[in-house]
């Protein structure tokens, strides 16, 4: 065995990599229950790609049969609910764990220097991640893939000038049609996963350049070294330390999964749509259409702007610049510190405010717009106007005044001293 | 010029449903509400979905096809296929095949003015608490082409095919002045309730009354739609059962793993301070 890794070792950097990515990668010891969703996200990733190949073999990407196909994969394929159901539960699991991960970054300050690019990686991740989720809604063929994927092309018909035209490049007919179930099969099973997994590779080997980030927002490499061990005094090997910790999380995720996947696969109608049940129509719109749940806070956000000079598109660009000014968090961020841990009072105010906006447009993008009724007609500005509508556009300025404020009230903030060891 | 304007109505149809889907259920929030029975049935009575099967292929499946059921699938029910062949097929005489049905869904158009919908995911897009319903809520009405209404799906235009055996039902209407005393109506009347604006800003309560008795009494027919509900939502979802089933296997393994696996966790931890 090892004559054979020997072999190896000449020719290709094996246990190299190993040892630089996972072995020897050194890793602070004070991880916390938010730093599983790094490898849970991983896991997730591999989960999909697997249950996705089985899937391609017999899903038939042809407008007159994508439905059929599905349902055939749901009745006669062996085992083919079962993996038609873990990859439909693993796409919003997906969206879950990578929410929080993202998260985790907020808290602890992950994304500043000199982490910025294991940053920007996983800010294209989650596009990425987007577009995949997108494509791959299409497939099932249902009313609410087609309807939906109606609704977020127009969106780029939205666009000045162009817009027609590129909304017909994107479909590559006037309306979705089966050229358009074609191409997305394509993004979706080859071109989006090969960038992801390039993506993927480089956050991993960019964060494993920098060392980790941990709750404390302590930089262990600048420690001093352990004299007998040689390595910084809070640093552990990942192998085996993390290695036996994240099969942990991973069990725990599975669990979760699982009572979701067996019992409640269409999560109330989160998960799977039930007009997603009937088959495309184009002749026929739904009553109320809603994107799947991890889109609905851009979503309310869309919906939130008023059209102005009778265009659509300052909705179209606010929700872009929502999804996009995560890319700016690095330079936007001045604070002493990177941990909310060691932070004041107005960092904390601020993230609070940014994840109550987030949930509740997140809640609001799925309802309709009337859900809270109307504000009484006689009144100033409001009169008339749906409730829901005037939360939707002040908690979108909120989320926005998280970011563009934070070089300002971060720069301002009353730190508390950073130790120089982690504490538990 | 022709090619441009075909072009332009194409593109203006989603953006309408686009703004149809944003102002959504405008209707909804001034529409009705509605007070549905819950629906008794139980996945694990076979009996009862086998029961559910006879009625579907007898009254629903000459109009509404199956098209993705296959008929030796049943077997799911604790039926062989010589009692599938025997009981239960009557458009085809190969066990693997679909439900279909003769009729061709142009000749369906031309006669109900829509082609009857495929049944066989319908208890996941209606649910199966609105289907018992639906089958609850017919009534008699001469102003539709069908004779035939529904309170919870107003003018549809499916007969109610189930009459021989339910019997007619005649609709209640009572108008209220205001809403308090609508809703003191609604909650004390029995069955199904619909409360709805009325003219002149009053309310209106609808509900069913008996006009003339079928082959079953009521609790009879309540039990058979009960039964074919057992069905549709059988067929809706044939692993349903093998998915639970499999489910409490999988959350013990994974339970039993955790322990050990968090143990091992424990052990290598030891010596982490």
């Amino acid at each position: 065995m090892q004559k054979l890794l020997t072999w190896i070792d000449d020719r290709f950097p094996l246990t190299a990599l190993w040892e630089s990515q996972w072995g020897k990668y050194v890793a602070p010891k004070n991880f916390n229950f938010w730093y599983y969703f790094g490898s849970l996200a991983a896991f997730a990733l591999v989960l999909q790609i697997v249950t996705g190949i089985f899937l391609t073999m017999s899903y038939k990407p042809d407008a007159t049969k994508a439905f059929e196909s599905v349902e055939y994969i749901m009745r006669d394929v062996s085992w083919g609910w079962l993996i038609r159901y873990m990859h439909s539960t693993g796409a919003s699991m997906f969206f879950i764990v990578v929410y929080l991960h993202m998260f985790r970054g907020l808290m602890y300050g992950s994304y500043r220097k000199p982490r910025e690019l294991t940053w920007i990686f996983g800010c294209l991740i989650y596009l990425c991640l987007m577009a995949e989720a997108f494509f791959g809604y299409l497939l099932p063929w249902g009313q609410m893939s087609y309807w939906g994927a109606q609704v977020i092309v127009n969106l780029f018909s939205a666009v000045p000038i162009i817009g027609e035209d590129l909304g017909i490049w994107i479909r590559g007919d006037y309306t979705i049609s089966d050229i358009t179930l074609n191409r997305f099969f394509a993004f979706h099973v080859v071109a989006v996963p090969l960038v992801l997994i390039g993506l993927v590779a480089a956050h991993l080997t960019a964060l494993h350049e920098t060392g980790s980030n941990n709750p404390d927002g302590i930089e262990i490499k600048k420690q001093p070294k352990d004299p007998v061990t040689g390595l910084p005094l809070d640093g552990i090997y990942s192998h085996p330390y993390y290695t036996v910790k994240d099969i942990v999380g991973v069990i725990g995720f599975l669990a979760v999964f699982s009572a979701i996947m067996f019992f409640v696969p269409d999560m109330g109608g989160y998960f799977l749509e039930a007009n997603n049940f009937i088959p495309a129509d184009p002749l026929k719109t739904p009553e109320h259409i809603a994107p799947v749940w991890y889109f609905t806070p851009y979503y309310a956000m869309l919906r939130a702007v008023p059209s102005f000079l009778g265009s659509q598109f300052w909705g179209v660009l606010v929700m872009g610049a929502a999804v996009m000014i995560f890319f700016a968090l690095p330079w936007l961020d001045r604070g002493a510190v990177k941990s909310i841990r060691y932070r004041g009072a107005t960092y904390k105010a601020w993230l609070a405010v940014f994840v109550v906006s987030f949930l509740i447009l997140g809640y609001l993008g799925v309802v309709p717009i009337t859900i809270w009724g109307q504000f009484p007609e006689g009144w100033p500005l409001l009169g008339a106007a749906d409730r829901a509508t005037v939360v939707a556009r002040v908690l979108t300025i909120a989320y926005f005044l998280f970011f563009v404020l934070m070089p300002w009230y971060t720069a301002r903030d009353k730190t508390k001293p950073v130790p120089d060891r982690v504490t538990g | 010029m022709m090619g441009m304007r075909r072009c332009k109505t194409l593109l203006a149809a989603p953006v309408v449903a686009f703004l149809v889907a944003v102002s959504g259920a405008a209707f909804a929030s001034g529409g009705a509400d509605i007070r549905m029975e819950p629906a008794p049935i139980n996945r694990l009575d076979l009996a009862s979905q086998q029961r559910g099967a006879r009625i579907f292929v007898n009254y629903c499946l000459n109009c509404h096809t199956a098209k993705y059921m296959r008929y030796n699938r049943l077997a799911d029910l604790g039926l062989t296929d010589a009692q599938i062949r025997d009981n239960l097929m009557f458009a085809t005489d190969k066990i693997g095949e679909t439900m279909n049905v003769a009729m061709r869904p142009a000749d369906a158009k031309a006669w109900f003015g829509i082609t009857p919908p495929d049944l066989t995911d319908e208890a996941r897009v209606r649910g199966a608490e609105w289907l018992y319903n639906y089958f609850l809520a017919f009534y008699k009405d001469d102003a539709t082409p069908s004779g035939w209404n529904n309170l919870l799906f107003p003018n549809v235009a499916m007969p109610h095919v189930l009459a021989e055996l339910s019997g007619t039902n005649r609709l209640v209407t009572t108008e209220y002045k205001n809403h308090e005393e609508a809703r003191a109506a609604a909650l004390s009347a029995r069955g199904i309730v619909v409360l709805g604006p009325g003219k002149d800003h009053t309310y209106v309560v609808e509900t069913l009354a008996t006009a003339s008795p079928g082959a079953l009494n009521p609790v009879e027919y309540q039990r058979t739609v009960a039964d074919l509900v057992n069905f549709l939502d059988y067929m809706a979802e044939p692993a349903k059962n093998q998915r639970t089933r499999l489910g409490l296997v999988v959350l013990l393994y994974l339970g039993v793993l955790f322990f050990f696996a968090y143990w091992m966790k424990r052990e290598y931890w030891k010596d982490v301070h």
